[in-house]
């Protein structure tokens, strides 16, 4: 029964659309859709959530849709599950905060009916269980996500985002179309349950696989397929870029996971280092060009193109365990990857959602124009501090403990036989480290430049605190990084039915019913013999600074005095005399500047006497766009312009090819036969 | 009563490192002043400025906020609460399964995005300057860091430092790799704790400071837990390179009272060695320029990384 | 439990290897010219210690070759070089120390990858003795590539030819024949490269062998 009542959210999804064509343009609409959105999501939440911790069985459904002779099969087995409460908590949270945040919407029919269109898009791709629907949802959600992305059309770089994302959408689907023919084979076999029961041939499931990362990582913002992030999750509306950034792209993590770990059957090791190595660079790559943004919802969307990294290291390490028959090492790192998804999508969630606060307080969406705001937005400041500080990897939060699980996962890999994976492994655990330390200096800067310091403009000391929904919105997201992190035992047992249906495998059992001092510290295998305990850590750390601070103010002394700022003497009353975006992360550039990033720099100094104002522009290319995506451009440019010729010929040379090519076909048949 | 033992040996560790944290920072001034021929402070002078400045009062500038006033005290606890973690004297205490070596770090690390932030509160360019460094010279160190934590978890079979001072205590045999992870972790230690050559913890309006010129603003009670914690931190490195590298003399299964005065006497003599040993270092250096940092770190991610290819090969086929 | 001769042989080929990096680490000649002498010193341990445990008298002789050629008389005489035309302090990277590091460690990794699963008939030691041979001669050919001044390609050949030596005292029953003309011939070479160097100098006033590119036209009117 419980994926009919899945089913029924999704149709539930679609029919708030339908309604909201109709009644999107009276003023009130917004909040209803959004409300309506909200108690959809959360059915399906507490749906998925139930199947999750209940340890359900897979229950499937077949309807006489889609392709004769097909049908259309859905399945609700734990994987989907575990998603299907990452998504739908995403969901919740984004019409939440849409409840009040959409009220600033300037055209309220561009958002409103495509909104819950694009949830029902992605909760169908996880109860799909045939290749047919499977590609009909995905593609139904990168419509309904694109459409998201042009709601605000003026812009130009929205058309040009929106441009990138309709060719990239398109070519990941591509591969994902081509991956699912591969698996069916030639009887065309496009159920999920016949993909399982046959093993394709090392060479044509190696192949798939290639074709999963390309698909799933296009959209899941795998270098070097990710440059339509930073353009399209910053263009959409930001309850929009938070689905997208934390959520959509989990999605594509679902169907990467349900094609390698499910349909394509046993791994050979050698694809793991190719995941790896693609993870590890991923993870650098992305935190190193969100260093550099000055916009921060472009920065917001870099920093996911490094969780996916760090995402796809987990599932990479996961599949060499698996390969090699460790099974309970590929528990741990699936079960850290899994727990990355589901950190991921909540403070990126709460990151987008303080960026549109700012957004929508200051208008502005560059750091150089901010600054200040913790006296402005003091409940906005805690709560973004709170997911920068979840999002860096800092204990006792959530962040830190699906990455110290990747770490013990690591830590396991010199028992794998093969050599070269012995050498990868700790090579991408020190990819990771840097990138894990990139990540707090990312946010020390975003948060410093966009919370602290002085006023850098106007519009910022004007800024006033977000609504209550947008708040409410955002301390559910904050609390539930805090609790995943101080009690991330309850978070792996949840998980743990996922591991046990696709690895025969799961992590021990964290929590156990009797109280007592071990309680909530997550032991991973015995291999690795490590424990973390954070709400020991966390109760330390409130008594000593309890303590101390108390300690200081009874015994010592509590006087303060306000004063002007000292700066070692030479204080400057100008704002610009503060460290900005980019000369915070300028020794970072000068570092990794020759190696990484496409940096052009102009500076021009007026001679002596000359009264004229000094200028300097920086500008930061990704060297994807002009060492792959340029040539690509230009070859399939070249090719169009001859094609083009094709247009204009006469009819009888196009009966000819018409007539060539048939005569070809034969001949081909022939010969085969 | 066991448990009340437990809990008061961790008590003792807990306060141990912080009343002799201040103490080591006094000998290691004591020991630069006389390579320098100066006669030097007194080596109990940091509990003398600690407690003048604990006394005076905070000024603080007109817009800082909250996260300013707040920081000082969440670094200390961070740091103070690491130290705590770290085996000193005797392994096996009651919370010592509550954190690994990774944890330890990171807990440091949460301390230092507090310092960091705290010193772009206000606005001003040294503290911005302060702030961006500290953290490109941590972005640095950290895959160094965890490339010793490998190499020592690969010997050891662990990241809990308990069981990794226990397995070698029981001796491990002659090891480059060890060595090459000692080499990268007095790196590290140093540049984490802005001693020369990275930063200068004596200097003052220079353009070269990393850690000074991120709590320059800093005043009275609030600027006596940062110095307490920068105190704490330069401890733990100690302990920490006892601990993994030096871990003789700890008490292990053993818990009596003889065995614990025994690891309590090394453990002091330790650290008094290492203090006395970070000074005449830091003589025989000169200061670096800024952009010669990744060359210092590099050469520890270098060192930490030739320790685990090492390791490799030593050990065939594993 | 692993035999203590094990760990000595391991500790001192170890030591070889991390004075090749370090030699790609240091960026004043006189300093490099010391590392070298201390490899020269480390690969003569070496040597005589494969000498007692393979109870080969003869290596002996290449060990105490080694340390009074290349520990003694070649640096001494390149410290003379370099105190004459004063180029003590520079050493001009083609790329940053940083990024050869990274690369060095690469080909460590590499040499790693080949010798180890090879020979899994042939001893550990030797095996191992074999991939830290390698690393060090990759590491020398990299020196010789990254830098530009010609005293640190001279470094860099004798630091490859240490490898070799290294590499050859592990394999069982090197002749002593081979080992003289072996060592006579770095002579040689030395002499030649030392010619060299003042011939350089006198010409183009640097001894940055990009100088010899530009004499070529190669680098066309780049200063």
């Amino acid at each position: 029964m419980p994926v009919v009542v899945g089913l029924w959210c999704v149709a539930g999804f679609i029919a708030i659309a339908a309604v909201a064509i109709a009644i999107g343009r009276f003023s009130r609409a917004s909040a209803l859709i959004y409300g309506a959105s909200l108690l959809v999501s959360l059915a399906a939440l507490a749906f998925g959530l139930q199947h999750l911790i209940g340890a359900g069985f897979p229950d499937m459904v077949d309807y006489p849709l889609g392709v004769p002779g097909i049908g259309a099969h859905f399945r609700l087995d734990a994987l989907s599950a575990f998603f299907l409460v990452v998504i739908n908590l995403g969901g919740a949270a984004a019409s939440l905060y849409a409840i009040g945040y959409g009220r600033h919407e300037i055209a309220p029919l561009r958002v409103l009916p495509f909104f819950p269109a694009y949830l029902g898009g992605m909760n169908l791709v996880l109860l799909a269980d045939d290749a047919f629907s499977f590609l009909v949802a995905w593609e139904f959600m990168s419509l309904t996500s694109w459409a998201l992305v042009l709601a605000n059309h003026r812009a130009p770089e929205n058309v040009r985002a929106g441009y990138i994302y309709l060719v990239m959408a398109g070519f990941g689907t591509l591969s994902l179309l081509l991956a699912f023919g591969l698996l069916a084979g030639p009887d065309g076999s496009y159920a999920f349950e016949s993909i399982r029961a046959s093993h394709p041939v090392p060479f044509v499931a190696a192949l798939t696989l290639l074709l999963t990362l390309l698909g799933a990582g296009s959209k899941a913002g795998l270098v070097p397929l990710h440059v339509w992030l930073p353009l399209a999750h910053p263009a959409a509306p930001s309850h929009v870029s938070a689905l997208m950034s934390g959520v959509m792209t989990k999605v594509a993590v679902y169907g990467f996971i349900r094609i390698a770990f499910d349909l394509l059957g046993e791994p050979v090791w050698w694809w793991s280092l190719i995941v790896l190595a693609i993870g590890a660079i991923t993870a650098v790559i992305g935190i190193l060009y969100a260093l550099m943004q000055r916009d921060i919802k472009r920065l917001l969307a870099y920093s996911t193109v490094e969780n996916i990294g760090i995402v796809f290291i987990g599932l990479g390490l996961a599949l060499a365990f698996r390969a090699n028959k460790m099974e309970l090492p590929a528990a741990l790192a699936l079960t850290a990857a899994l727990f990355h998804v589901l950190n991921h999508s909540l403070y990126k969630s709460l990151l987008f959602f303080g960026a549109g606060a700012v957004l929508t307080a200051t208008g502005k969406r560059s750091l150089e124009d901010l600054g200040g705001l913790i006296h402005r937005m003091p409940n906005t400041a805690i709560v973004v501090l709170i997911g920068c500080a979840a999002i860096s990897a800092l204990p006792p939060l959530n962040g830190f403990v699906s990455e110290w699980m990747i770490f013990q996962a690591i830590l396991v890999g010199p028992q794998l036989p093969q050599w070269g994976l012995r050498f990868m492994v700790p090579t991408v655990g020190a990819l990771l480290a840097l990138s894990a330390a990139l990540t707090a200096a990312c946010f020390v800067k975003a948060y410093g430049v966009m919370f602290l310091g002085r006023p850098r403009t106007p519009a910022a000391e004007a800024a006033t605190d977000a609504d209550r929904f947008s708040l409410s919105a955002m301390f559910i997201l904050a609390a539930f990084c805090f609790c995943a992190g101080v009690l991330p035992g309850l978070v792996i047992d949840i998980l743990a039915p996922v591991a046990q249906s696709l690895l025969g495998a799961r992590m021990p059992v964290q929590v156990h019913l009797p109280f007592s001092l071990a309680w909530a510290s997550i032991l991973p295998i015995a291999e690795s013999r490590s424990s973390y305990n954070g709400f020991i850590i966390l109760a330390f750390l409130v008594i000593s600074g309890t303590f101390t601070a108390m300690f200081i103010h009874r015994f010592a002394t509590r006087a303060t005095r306000r004063s002007a700022i000292w700066d070692c003497g030479y204080p400057d009353p100008s704002v610009a005399t503060q460290y900005s975006s980019s000369s915070f992360v300028m020794p970072i550039r000068r570092v990794f500047g020759a190696t990484v990033f496409d940096v052009r720099r102009s500076l021009d100094m007026p001679r002596p006497g000359e009264t004229r104002p000094g200028s300097f522009h920086l500008k930061v290319w990704d060297p994807v766009w002009r060492y792959f995506y340029g040539p690509v451009a230009r070859l399939v440019l070249r090719s169009a312009t001859v094609l083009n010729q094709l247009q204009f010929l006469t009819i009888r040379r196009y009966l000819t090819l018409v007539f060539a090519t048939l005569i070809l076909l034969l001949m081909v048949v022939a010969a085969w036969r | 009563m066991a448990l009340m033992a437990e809990i008061a040996a961790q008590a003792v560790q807990m306060l141990l490192v912080l009343a002799i944290a201040p103490l080591m920072l006094g000998i290691t001034r004591k020991v630069k002043a006389r390579l320098l021929r100066r006669i030097g402070p007194p080596i109990w002078q940091p509990y003398l400025d600690l407690w003048k400045l604990m006394h005076k009062e905070a000024v603080l500038a007109h817009n800082a906020s909250w996260l300013y006033r707040t920081a000082p005290y969440l670094v200390f606890a961070a740091t103070w609460v690491a130290a705590a973690l770290v085996p000193t004297y005797a392994t096996n205490l009651m919370f010592s399964w509550s954190a690994d070596l990774i944890a330890i770090v990171a807990l440091l690390g949460t301390g230092r995005f507090a310092l960091a932030l705290a010193g772009m509160d206000v606005g001003t360019a040294f503290g911005g300057i302060g702030s961006s460094r500290e953290m490109l010279i941590a972005s640095l160190a950290e895959p160094a860091m965890l490339l010793v934590v490998f190499t020592v978890a690969l010997i050891a079979g662990t990241t809990q430092l308990s069981v990794i001072a226990e397995t070698f205590i029981g001796g491990v045999g002659v090891r480059v790799s060890l060595g090459l992870a000692l080499l990268a972790f007095v790196f590290i230690a140093v540049a984490e704790n802005a001693r020369i050559p990275i930063d200068n913890p004596a200097t003052h309006l220079e353009l070269t400071m990393v850690h000074e010129a991120m709590v320059l603003e800093y005043s009275g009670r609030h600027l006596a837990m940062i110095e307490a914690a920068a105190a704490l931190k330069l401890m733990l490195y100690f302990s920490l390179l006892a601990c993994l590298f030096f871990p003789f003399g700890m008490a292990t299964k053993d818990q009596s009272e003889i065995a614990l005065a025994i690891g309590l006497g090394s453990y002091l003599a330790k650290l008094v060695v290492l203090a006395a040993l970070l000074p005449i270092g830091e003589t025989a250096v000169a200061k670096m320029r800024v952009f010669r940092y990744p060359i210092f770190l590099g050469s520890a991610f270098a060192a930490a990384a030739l320790a685990v290819f090492l390791l490799f090969v030593s050990r065939g086929g594993l | 439990m692993r035999a203590l001769s094990f760990d000595i042989a391991h500790l001192l080929a170890g030591l070889m290897l991390v004075l090749s990096f370090l030699l790609l680490y240091q960026d004043r000649i006189t300093a490099m010219l010391n590392v070298f002498a201390m490899q020269a010193v480390a690969l003569s341990a070496s040597v005589a210690w494969q000498a007692v445990i393979q109870d080969a008298p003869h290596l002996l002789v290449t060990a105490a070759i080694a340390l009074v050629v290349k520990g003694i008389v070649i640096p001494t005489a390149l410290h003379r070089i370099v105190r004459k035309l004063g180029i003590h302090r520079e050493i001009e990277e083609v790329i940053g120390a940083g990024l050869t590091m990274l690369v060095g460690l690469g080909l460590v990794a590499l040499s790693i990858l080949l010798m180890l699963p090879v020979g899994e008939k042939v001893s550990i030691l030797v095996r191992e003795d074999l991939a830290f041979a390698l690393a060090v001669i990759l590491l020398g050919l990299l020196m010789m590539i990254t830098r530009r001044n010609a005293v640190t390609q001279i470094v860099g050949f004798m630091s490859l030819e240490n490898g070799l030596v290294l590499a050859a005292s592990g394999a069982k029953g090197m002749p002593l024949v081979v080992e003289f003309s072996v060592a006579f011939s770095v002579l040689i070479a030395f002499i030649v490269f030392g010619v060299f160097v003042f011939r350089i100098r006198e010409r183009f006033d640097s001894v940055d062998v990009s100088a010899l590119d530009r004499f070529r036209g190669e680098r066309g009117e780049q200063p």
